[in-house]
C-alpha cells in the first residue's frame, strides 16, 4: 500500500478527532485510545518490515513530485523511532488509566496525548524542513497542554517557563529555515542536501548549521541550553513526565542527527567538533546533576541529559560504528527512560513523596517492584547482557578509533556515575528500613507496576535480542553514513 | 452604576451589520481559489460577526440564537480536513491527492468542483470553533 508510512501519523490524528466528540465518557475514551494506539503500533511494525525488505519508503503528498511537494520519508532510522514512540505511548496510556485521575481525563487528556503522538511520529517521518517545524509545533502545543493540565501552582509556573523557552526556540527555527531557504531556495531535505553538496558548504551554511544546533539543542537539552528542562519536567504528573522524558528531547536529538548527517557533513572539522565538545559537557553536567540530588524525579531527569550527551557524542565522531551505536542507544534510552519514570511513579504513589530520604524498605511489601527497578537500573547503566551495553560499546569503539580518547573516557566514566545515581534510589528507597506509608492500595500499585514492567521486559529483550535486531540498525546507520541513499530514494534519479 | 442601559442603537445596527459581515465572510471563503481569501480569513470573519453579536447582546442570548457547541464544531472541522485527505487512501493514491472536475449543476450551470473546497470547509469550521471557544471561555471565567 502506497500510504503505509503515513498510517502512524494518520491513525492517532483520526483518533484524537473522534475522542474530542466523546470527551465526557471517560471509559469510551480509554477504550478507543488503547485500541487505536495498538493499531498504530501494528502499522509501525508493518512499516519496519516493509522498509527492511524494500528499502527506504517515500510518499509525495498530493502526488506532487519530490522537490516541489511535501515528501514523507521513512528510512530504517525513522521507522525504528516511530515504532518505539508508538509502543511507549501505548504503555503510558494503559498506565494512565489508574494514574492520571478522572479530572484530567475528562478535560481532553487522551485527545492531547494522541496529538502528541501525531507530532512526534510526524517529526520522525517528514522529509521537508518546514514540515518538520510544523510537526514540532504540533508536538510542542500538545506538550504545553499536558504540562499545565490540572492547573496546580507548580505546573503553571513551570509551564510558563517551558512555553517561553519553546516559543523563542521556535522563532529561531523559523529564522534559520528562512536563512537556509534564501541561500538554497528549497525546503525538501533531500534537495537541500544535494544543493549543499554542489556548493560545498560555504561559510554561511556553517553558520546555519550552528543555528540549527542551537535550535535543536534547545529542544533536546544539550549544554548550555538544558537550563529549562530540570524544572519543567519536574512539574507534570508521572505518565506525562514519562512521555516527555522518553519522546520530546529525543525528537531534538533526532533532528540534530538528521541535519548533521544529511546536510552538514562537508565541514565536520568545525560543526562536529563543536557538537562533540558540547556533547561531552552535556554528559559531565548531567552526571553532576544526577549524583547531586536526593529527589527521585530529579535524578532520572538528569539522566535524560546524560543520555542526550552520549548519543550526540556518538554522532559527532561520524564513525559508522558510533552512528550505529547512537541509533541503538537512542532506542534503548527511549524505552528505559519511560520505564524508569513509570517505576518511580509507582514508588511515589506508594510513598506519597519524591524525597529519597523519606522512603525506604519498599522491598518488604513490594518485592516485584524492587526487582523490576533493579533490572531497569542495570539496563540503564549498561551491564553487559542488558540493553544499554551494546549501544555504548559501539559509541566507545567509534570514539576510540577516531582518536577522541578524552570524550570516550568521559562517556565510559559517566556509566559509573549513572549506575551510582540510580543504585542510590535502589539502596535508599527500596532497600533499608521500612516506613509506614499511606499511599495507594496494593492492587492499584500492582496494576501500575505491571504496565511499567512490560517496558522493562522490552528493554531486557532488546538487550538479549541485539544480535537478531542488528541488521535493522546496520541498515539505519547506512543511510546516516551515506546521504546519497536518502537523496536517491527521494528524488528518484 | 446603572443596572440597565438601553443599547437599542447598537443592537439594531448589529442586526443588520452582522448579517452583512456573515455574507461577506462566506463570499471570501468561496472565492479563495481564484482571488485572495479562503477558509482561514473566512472563518475569522464569521467569528467576527458572532463576536459583534456577543458585544451587542450577552452570551446567553447568542447561545440561544446559535445553539452550537464550538468544541464539537472544531472536531467536525478536523474531521472534514482529515477525511478529505484520507479519502486518497480509498483510491490508493498518495495522501492529500485532490480530485476535481466540471459538473453541470441544476441552477448554477457549468461549475468546477474541487475536493480542496471540502478541506477548506474543514479549516473554516476549525477557525470558527477555536476562535469562539477562546472568546467564550475567557468571557465566562471570573
Amino acid at each position: 500500500m502506497i500510504n503505509l508510512l503515513i498510517l502512524p501519523i494518520l491513525i492517532p490524528l483520526i483518533t484524537a478527532v473522534i475522542l474530542m466528540f466523546v470527551s465526557k465518557y471517560v471509559k469510551v475514551q480509554r477504550g478507543i485510545s488503547a485500541i487505536s494506539t495498538a493499531a498504530t503500533v501494528i502499522a509501525s511494525l508493518v512499516l519496519i518490515n516493509t522498509v527492511f525488505l524494500d528499502g527506504i519508503q517515500t510518499v509525495n503528498l498530493g502526488s506532487w513530485e519530490a522537490p516541489f511537494g511535501i515528501t514523507l520519508v521513512s528510512d530504517m532510522f525513522s521507522a525504528l523511532l516511530v515504532t518505539t514512540t508508538s509502543i511507549i505511548t501505548l504503555i503510558v496510556i494503559l498506565y494512565s488509566f489508574k494514574s492520571i485521575g478522572i479530572d484530567r481525563e475528562r478535560f481532553y487528556y487522551y485527545p492531547v496525548v494522541q496529538f502528541l503522538l501525531v507530532g512526534v511520529n510526524g517529526a520522525f517521518t517528514t522529509g521537508d524542513i518546514f514540515n518538520l517545524f510544523v510537526f514540532f509545533e504540533v508536538m510542542l502545543m500538545s506538550s504545553y497542554v499536558l504540562i499545565v493540565l490540572g492547573g496546580t501552582r507548580n505546573q503553571l509556573r513551570e509551564g510558563i517557563k517551558y512555553i517561553l523557552v519553546n516559543v523563542i526556540s521556535s522563532a529561531l527555527f523559523v529564522i534559520t529555515v528562512a536563512y537556509l531557504y534564501s541561500v538554497l531556495g528549497t525546503l525538501n531535505m533531500a534537495d537541500i542536501s544535494r544543493k549543499i553538496a554542489e556548493v560545498d558548504q560555504p561559510g554561511i551554511l556553517t553558520a546555519i548549521a550552528i543555528l540549527f544546533l542551537i535550535v535543536f539543542g534547545l529542544k533536546g537539552a544539550i549544554f548550555p541550553l538544558y537550563f529549562w528542562l530540570p524544572g519543567s519536567y519536574y512539574a507534570p504528573p508521572t505518565p506525562v513526565l514519562a512521555l516527555f522524558g522518553a519522546l520530546l528531547t529525543k525528537v531534538g536529538v533526532y533532528s540534530i542527527i538528521r541535519t548533521n548527517t544529511l546536510f552538514f557533513y562537508h565541514d565536520t572539522g568545525f560543526t562536529h567538533e563543536i557538537l562533540g565538545v558540547l556533547a561531552i559537557l552535556t554528559v559531565v553536567l548531567g552526571c553532576i546533576g544526577a549524583i547531586a540530588y536526593w529527589d527521585v524525579k530529579k535524578i532520572i531527569i538528569y539522566n535524560i541529559i546524560i543520555a542526550v550527551g552520549v548519543i550526540l557524542f556518538g554522532v559527532s565522531t561520524m564513525n559508522p560504528d558510533a552512528l550505529e551505536g547512537s541509533v541503538y542507544y537512542l532506542v534503548h534510552d527511549m524505552i528505559i527512560k519511560a520505564a524508569l519514570f513509570l517505576l518511580i511513579g509507582v514508588m511515589i504513589k506508594i510513598t506519597g513523596t519524591t524525597d529519597l530520604k523519606k522512603m525506604g524498605g519498599l522491598i518488604k511489601e513490594y518485592p516485584w517492584l524492587g526487582w523490576t527497578f533493579l533490572a531497569a537500573t542495570f539496563s540503564l547503566a549498561g551491564i553487559p547482557p542488558l540493553s544499554g551495553f551494546i549501544g555504548k560499546l559501539m559509541i566507545l569503539k567509534g570514539g576510540f578509533s577516531e582518536g577522541d580518547y578524552l570524550g570516550a573516557a568521559v562517556v565510559l566514566a559517566s556509566s559509573l556515575l549513572v549506575l551510582y545515581s540510580v543504585i542510590k534510589i535502589f539502596l535508599n528507597g527500596i532497600w533499608g528500613a521500612p516506613k509506614p506509608y499511606h499511599g495507594i492500595t496494593k492492587g492499584h500499585a500492582r496494576y501500575l507496576w505491571m504496565t511499567s514492567a512490560v517496558l522493562v521486559l522490552l528493554a531486557v529483550l532488546y538487550g538479549f535480542g541485539a544480535e537478531t535486531l542488528r541488521p535493522l540498525f546496520t541498515q539505519a546507520a547506512e543511510v546516516l553514513t551515506d546521504p546519497n541513499l536518502y537523496i536517491d530514494a527521494v528524488l528518484k534519479e | 452604576m446603572k443596572t440597565k442601559t438601553n443599547d437599542v442603537i447598537l443592537q439594531t445596527v448589529t442586526n443588520v451589520v452582522a448579517f452583512m459581515i456573515l455574507l461577506f465572510s462566506l463570499r471570501i471563503f468561496f472565492v479563495g481559489h481564484y482571488t485572495p481569501g479562503g477558509g482561514f480569513i473566512g472563518g475569522l470573519m464569521t467569528s467576527g460577526a458572532i463576536v459583534l453579536l456577543l458585544l451587542a447582546y450577552d452570551i446567553k442570548t447568542v447561545a440561544n440564537i446559535l445553539p452550537v457547541d464550538y468544541k464539537i464544531l472544531t472536531a467536525i472541522g478536523l474531521l472534514f480536513a482529515v477525511g478529505t485527505s484520507a479519502g486518497a487512501l480509498v483510491f490508493d493514491v498518495p495522501f492529500l491527492t485532490h480530485a476535481y472536475g466540471e459538473f453541470n449543476l441544476p441552477l448554477l450551470g457549468e461549475t468546477g468542483l474541487h475536493t480542496a473546497v471540502l478541506f477548506d470547509t474543514g479549516v473554516y469550521l476549525v477557525v470558527i470553533g477555536v476562535t469562539m471557544t477562546i472568546i467564550q471561555t475567557i468571557g465566562v471565567s471570573e
